[in-house]
């Protein structure tokens, strides 16, 4: 489904990544954790495409993606969910879910019914300014907008940041159902424990722009393999 | 009595008024889409004129002659765009000096190409009985409400316009979810460019066709954007609506030259109450409704 191969990434002349190399199969839930500043960001955004990569290539359902710009990658069908859930703050909530109809363009069926279906909070405040919902709503709503174009990925950027503790295992519970009911693949990147936990059915660990570990089921049930990897 | 004048102050209103809201909307959406100040608006109106009385002297019948000027002005927005006018975005000073320089170099061009002046087009449609004035004018009034209603339309309701307005607030984040932005910026200072071809189109029966055409329009658009506020259609139709009352009653009680000095003056005092405009103001009040509740 993705499969990342000797990626080097720069913000102009300060090397960032090195030698990234990460795989995701169709229908698993991965997870890539690290500490503040890492570069998870970063890697994300090379993913989607909203950083050029210096080195290295990225294949996405078997095709090379590496030099398309992101609408091109998103339009093929990966859904992007930014840190810090950057929604439209002017748009309503339901034309939020409109921007998210070109993802995946080629697979014409939206999923409204399904997103509205896991979170009931965004049809019953369609018409409302996407900016004066709650952070977990936001949140959810970010999550709804790259859903409703049926993406092959949900590529998620932090999405318990600013987010209530008792929402988290929500959105935890939440994207698991995606994963299952829609056979969603899921990539995120996290440092919140229990999402790492909950979520993740393998897990790769970041430190300083790079791969340092790849942790299966097995270890990621052990609180002291992970924490190693997180601030706590 | 009092019945006619009224009907000269209503007519006098409904003519500032088309006129302010044509001479803007190609501006307002320029700049309340793109942050692009563009200073040669005028020469986009002027290449619409000429290219609609040019148009008309070869043969056509007027309201073609007119799109023709429509037609051509965007592409010629569109080349522009294309060449130039992407390198400047996010560049608010450079794109005022460029886009200035570009309506100097049109200015002479324009002189050199076509000398100091173009064919007349006569104004269809003959005069109204009571008021004294050509009905012309009650066309264009109902042209700007068409253009002011189909803008809504066009940024409210369709797909182009959600994506348009995404793109205005987080481009980074609309690309993600798969809109090509630059085609964005590049349709929207397309459809801008077409409607200041467009005044200059509907204007060219009523006004003489100079290379200086262009600065005919200037002062009007300019101050509404500005006393209108970054919000297109609501900016536009109330800085519109207020400078043109403004303008006709001091029109009907002293004369073209004063509604001129009454209107820049209303514009001076309202932009020192509004700095943001009438739409910033808006917002504001918006938002402190908000937090009280
Ligand atoms: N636009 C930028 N220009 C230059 N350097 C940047 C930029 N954005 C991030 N960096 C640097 O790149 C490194 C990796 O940042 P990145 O945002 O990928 O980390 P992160 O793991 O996502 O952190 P966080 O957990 O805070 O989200 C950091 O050292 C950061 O300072
Ligand atoms: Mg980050």
């Amino acid at each position: 489904m993705l499969e990342i191969t000797n990626l080097h990434t720069s913000y102009g002349k300060t090397p960032i990544l090195r030698d990234v190399d990460v795989r995701v199969d169709e229908g698993e839930i991965v997870g890539i954790m690290g500490k503040n500043g890492v570069g998870k960001t970063t890697l994300v955004k090379a993913v989607i495409g909203l950083l050029e990569a210096d080195e290295g290539t990225i294949r996405f359902d078997g095709d090379e993606v590496t030099d398309d710009p992101a609408d091109s990658r998103a339009r093929r069908g990966i859904g992007y969910i930014p840190q810090g859930r950057d929604v439209f703050p002017e748009l309503t909530v339901e034309e939020n879910l409109r921007m998210g109809e070109t993802i995946n363009e080629s697979n014409g069926d939206l999923q409204y019914e399904a997103v509205y279906d896991y979170f009931p909070v965004l049809e019953e405040r369609r018409e409302q300014d996407a900016g004066t919902m709650s952070g977990g709503q936001q949140q959810m709503l970010a999550i709804g907008r790259a859903l409703i174009g049926n993406p092959d990925l949900l590529l998620l950027d932090e999405p318990s940041e600013g987010v209530q503790p008792s929402i988290v295992q929500d959105v935890t519970r939440d994207l698991e159902r995606v994963n299952e009911e829609l056979g969603t693949t899921i990539l995120f990147v996290e440092q919140n424990l229990h999402v790492v936990q909950n979520l993740a059915e393998r897990c790769y660990a970041i430190d300083k722009g790079t791969i340092v570990d790849e942790l299966g089921s097995d270890r990621l049930e052990s609180r002291e393999a992970v924490t190693e990897y997180l601030a706590v | 009595m009092a019945g006619i004048e009224l009907l000269n102050f209503g007519f006098e209103f409904v003519e500032v008024f088309a006129f302010i809201v044509l001479a803007t909307v190609g501006l307002a959406v320029i700049f309340g889409m793109m942050g692009i100040i563009n200073l040669a608006h005028g020469e986009f109106i002027l290449v619409g004129a000429y290219a609609t009385t040019f148009a008309f002297a070869a043969g056509l019948p007027l309201p073609l002659a007119m799109l023709t000027g429509v037609v051509i002005t965007a592409v010629f927005g569109l080349v522009l765009e294309r060449f130039i006018i992407r390198h400047l975005y996010g560049r608010l000073l450079d794109s005022m000096v460029v886009t200035w320089g570009i309506s100097l170099v049109m200015i002479q061009l324009v002189r050199i190409a076509f000398g100091n002046s173009a064919p007349g087009v006569g104004i269809p449609f003959g005069q109204l009985p009571v008021v004294d004035g050509p009905v012309y004018y009650l066309v264009l009034a109902t042209i700007a409400v068409g253009v002011l209603g189909g803008l809504y339309a066009l940024f409210a309701w369709t797909d182009f316009g959600v994506r348009a307005r995404a793109t205005m607030q987080d481009e980074e984040t609309a690309r993600s979810m798969g809109v090509d932005t630059d085609r964005m910026y590049m349709a929207t200072f397309g459809i801008g460019s077409g409607l200041a071809g467009f005044a200059g189109a509907l204007y060219a029966p009523v006004m003489t066709i100079t290379p200086e055409y262009g600065t005919g329009f200037l002062v009007e658009a300019f101050v509404a954007v500005v006393v209108g506020g970054s919000s297109v259609i609501v900016g536009t139709i109330l800085a519109s609506g207020f400078l043109g009352s403004v303008n006709a009653a001091f029109t009907n009680l002293a004369g073209t030259f004063m509604g001129q000095v009454a209107m820049l003056v209303a514009a001076i005092v309202a932009i020192r109450l509004m700095p943001d405009g009438i739409t910033g103001l808006l917002a504001d009040w918006r938002e402190n409704r908000g937090e009280s509740r």
